[in-house]
């Protein structure tokens, strides 16, 4: 009896919770999904015809599309390698007693807590600026021309900017991980004559190698979808040059209300995703059996 | 002989330490330093660091020109209330997860994380027109409402961590002492349940307070947040980088301070667990 009622109200209290999270996720995909077989654009009212996958195929077919999966490709994989070998060092370096080292790791964690629009519009001007920035001012000490960073190589701009607001996230997760290590495997190992590289590879990095899972695909789920950073320094440009497929489907929809193609692009964002997020959920489940 | 490698590599690590320190940090206290400048100093070249004439007139002119405190108190609505919205629909959830787990409670954990994996642009077309239809678009209840519902599986899932945590036989003794469900939870689970949300409520209120997607492209300005405010700065006249920095500074100041506290819940709240 007991159990029984306690079954029905542990039913009861996670209901408010599932009910929002499926209508949340299930309610804007069907929608989206239904727009992306429409002929549907903002300015044009009045009946939205069914076209099957024209859309798609515009979507799929726009020199566009692969310019913008080829970026988002390319801002996952350059912040991912930035934040995640300088996160193993910052780790390395900060898991070492030394003074102050509370205060550096408030310092080293900072940058997560700065809001995207904040950092991108402060890296935009005061430091990527091509007169004014303190790039331009330190190339120019160093004799060299200044860059107009977001003109010249907007990507890696951006990735700069979002590995600056990610490195500390990879930093502290490997930090955690670094400091449950055994220290008498270490010791033992540094008795039997085993260097700081080998100790490196032999032991510190298997270690981590859970923590460093973590934080790719974590990391990855957010970075495929950046969107501010770009918004507020190159809005794409030049021409299309930094878009991700996430700003592609933004334009799409609000810049150029075509509902229909927008919807489909979404979708395509959405089975991209998916993939990337099935091994996440492998990954995550394993751990929550131990 | 030991003890003096030991002395010179931790000085080693000091130099190093704090050289990694304060570059990754640098940007922050560019733009704090630069906030306290005039319009003319902050774009001076060579750059000024300290030895220029401090003024608080930025602040001042942030706040005249485009009420800044408007933007600070959407802010601040939107992200208090979409986590304390969210708590209370988190927290028996969690709760029951915790506590009377039955087969199918990971399963519905696993798919919580799932829904935070669809991307934002999969659901924004429809989102955008139902706002646009209901006339919530650019409205404080419209933004807390999404920030609380992308945020949901995260605070769940924090929660359910920490609840676990809590020994089960605590209640089975609360329970043969005769305690109803509902003292059960009041005076036994409470009091060691308070950290956890706590933490949790910490770090939502700061993932909310930084969260530009949604914001950005839901608002514009009656019920416009920071991240909103602060990029209306990406397009401006004249000379602007004291004020933005000033902006800046104010936007993202309270967030940083709650950040440093909050450091260790950061990592078990975003792993799901997966690292504490």
């Amino acid at each position: 009896m007991a159990t029984l009622h306690t079954r029905a109200s542990a039913r009861l209290m996670m209901s408010p919770a599932v009910i929002l999270l499926f209508v949340w996720m299930i309610v804007p995909l069907a929608m989206t999904l239904y727009f992306s077989f429409l002929s549907y654009n903002l300015l044009t009212p009045g009946a939205h015809n069914f076209i099957g996958f024209t859309n798609y195929y515009y979507f799929l077919t726009d020199p566009a599309f692969l310019t913008a999966i080829g970026n988002t490709l390319l801002i996952v994989i350059g912040v991912l390698l930035i934040t995640v070998i300088g996160g193993i060092l910052l780790a390395l370096v900060l898991d070492q007693p030394f003074w102050g080292q509370g205060i550096v790791r408030l310092l080293v964690i900072a940058p997560f807590f700065v809001m995207p629009t904040v950092s991108a519009l402060v890296w935009k001007n005061m430091f990527m600026n091509p007169v004014y920035g303190l790039f331009a001012w330190i190339a120019r000490g160093l004799g060299l021309t200044p860059v107009d960073w977001l003109a010249d190589v907007p990507l890696f701009s951006i990735i700069l900017i979002v590995a600056w607001q990610w490195l500390p996230f990879a930093t502290l997760i490997l930090l955690t991980a670094l400091q449950s290590l055994d220290g008498e495997q270490k010791e033992a190992a540094e008795m039997d004559g085993a260097g700081a590289i080998s100790r490196f590879f032999y032991i510190v990095l298997p270690h981590l190698s859970r923590a460093i899972t973590v934080v790719i695909l974590i990391q990855t789920i957010f970075l495929l979808s950046v969107f501010a950073e770009i918004l507020v320094t190159t809005n794409g440009g030049p021409g299309i040059q930094s878009t991700n497929l996430t700003y592609l489907v933004y334009a799409q929809a609000l810049l150029q209300f075509d509902v229909g193609g927008a919807s489909a692009g979404g979708i395509v964002a959405v089975i991209l995703a998916n993939i990337v997020a099935i091994f996440l959920i492998r990954l995550i489940g394993k751990n929550l059996d131990r | 002989m030991a003890r003096a490698t030991t002395t010179r590599s931790k000085i080693t690590f000091t130099v190093v330490g704090w050289l990694c320190g304060l570059l990754l940090f640098f940007p922050i206290l560019w733009t704090f330093l630069t906030s306290f400048k005039t319009e003319g100093d902050a774009i001076a070249n060579p750059p000024y660091f300290l030895f220029f004439h401090w003024t608080l007139e930025n602040y001042a002119e942030v706040q005249a020109r485009s009420d800044y405190l408007h933007h600070f108190l959407n802010s601040v609505t939107i992200s208090v209330g979409s986590t304390l919205i969210g708590l209370v629909i988190a927290v028996p959830a969690a709760w029951a997860m915790a506590f009377s787990p039955t087969r199918r409670t990971k399963d519905v954990l696993m798919w919580m994380l799932s829904t935070k994996m669809m991307p934002p642009v999969g659901a924004l077309i429809p989102i955008y027109l139902i706002f646009r239809d209901w006339g919530l678009l650019d409205s404080r209840i419209g933004l807390t409402v999404v920030l609380m519902l992308i945020n949901l599986p995260i605070i769940v899932w924090m929660l359910y961590t920490y609840f676990r945590e809590i020994p089960g036989e605590i209640l089975e003794a609360a329970r043969m002492d005769g305690a109803s469900l509902a003292k059960e939870i009041v005076y036994v689970l409470t009091p060691m349940a308070i950290p956890g949300i706590a933490s949790t409520l910490l770090l939502n209120i700061i993932l909310a307070w930084n969260e530009a997607f949604w914001t950005l492209n839901l608002s514009t300005s009656r019920a416009a947040p920071l991240t909103t405010f602060i990029a209306s700065y990406s397009s401006p006249e004249g000379l602007f980088w004291a004020k933005l920095s000033a902006a800046s500074t104010l936007a993202i100041a309270p967030i940083l301070i709650m950040g440093w506290f909050s450091q260790k819940q950061l990592v078990r709240g975003l792993t799901f667990g997966a690292v504490k």
